[in-house]
């Protein structure tokens, strides 16, 4: 019988991932992808805490984190090619504009 | 005894595919691992009784905002990134963190094991939940979530125009 406590555990160890990718890479494709782990790592916590309480309101909730994800994606990947129309990289740390 | 063999091969397929989506140095190969990251958390969906979910999971997901990330790949020169350094300078601090952010939520959820003990689901929501889940979720996004649901949608006006105004190419009258 799966526990629970296996999805927590899961969802703490998929969202670490998240966090390594979004502090380690240089590449802003790969640190968009990274968030879109940590939010799956969410989804997963909402939906187990759904499915032991018997209550669909978590499903709810990742329905509109899914929602967010999409906005954040469309976004986000258009703040990219604005970029690379610009400076001609993908590397977060020659975005350095506004830095003083 | 399946669900539990299901639950482990899903959440394997799960974290390494997660650890080569970091861990790749062309971008293509990390949406290609991101796929199927995507896909095994639709499985673990699966093993949670959300059916709704994980189709959403895979139209949305897999469906959408992957195909987004390969169409952007498609417009900007990849060479370019691939022979660019992919890895920050602080990658060991980072790595630091991480161990103690993963040590912090595993010690939370394990001392949270015995004294976290959730309240029974009563027998009504139980049985609804037996009558097909997509039913369940969309008569409670109708009732009691339609505010959140209509404010959703104008997230999701506000994100395609967003989207479309900040990629634009300019234009002779600009």
């Amino acid at each position: 019988m799966v526990s629970t406590y296996h999805y927590l555990f899961l969802g703490a160890a998929l969202f670490t991932v998240g966090i390594i990718g979004v502090l380690t890479r240089r590449n802003i494709l790969v640190i968009l992808m990274s968030i879109e782990l940590m939010m799956n790592a969410v989804n997963i916590n909402l939906i187990a805490f759904s499915h032991h309480l018997k209550h669909p309101t978590g499903q709810i909730f990742a329905i509109f984190v899914i929602t967010v994800a999409a906005a954040e994606a469309a976004v986000g990947l258009g703040i990219v090619i604005a970029m690379f129309k610009n400076k001609e990289t993908m590397n977060v740390n020659e975005i350095d504009i506004m830095k003083w | 005894m399946l669900e539990l063999i299901l639950f482990y091969i899903f959440a394997a397929i799960t974290l390494v595919s997660a650890i080569l989506v970091i861990t790749q140095k062309n971008v293509v190969h990390s949406a290609v691992f991101l796929a199927s990251t995507l896909l095994s958390v639709a499985g673990i969906f699966l093993t949670l009784h959300a059916e709704f979910l994980a189709g959403v999971q895979v139209i949305v997901y897999v469906g959408g905002i992957l195909v987004l990330f390969v169409f952007v790949m498609m417009l900007i020169s990849l060479e370019r990134s691939t022979t660019e350094r992919q890895f920050s300078r602080q990658w060991m601090i980072a790595l630091i963190a991480a161990a103690a952010l993963i040590a912090e939520l595993g010690y939370v959820i394990y001392r949270g094991k015995d004294s976290f003990v959730l309240p029974a689901a009563d027998a009504q929501a139980a049985a609804d939940t037996l009558t097909g889940n997509t039913e369940v979720v969309g008569t409670a996004l109708f009732t009691s979530f339609l505010l959140p649901f209509e404010i959703a949608s104008i997230l999701l006006l506000v994100a395609i125009v967003g989207a479309v105004v900040l990629a634009k190419r300019k234009t002779q009258v600009d």
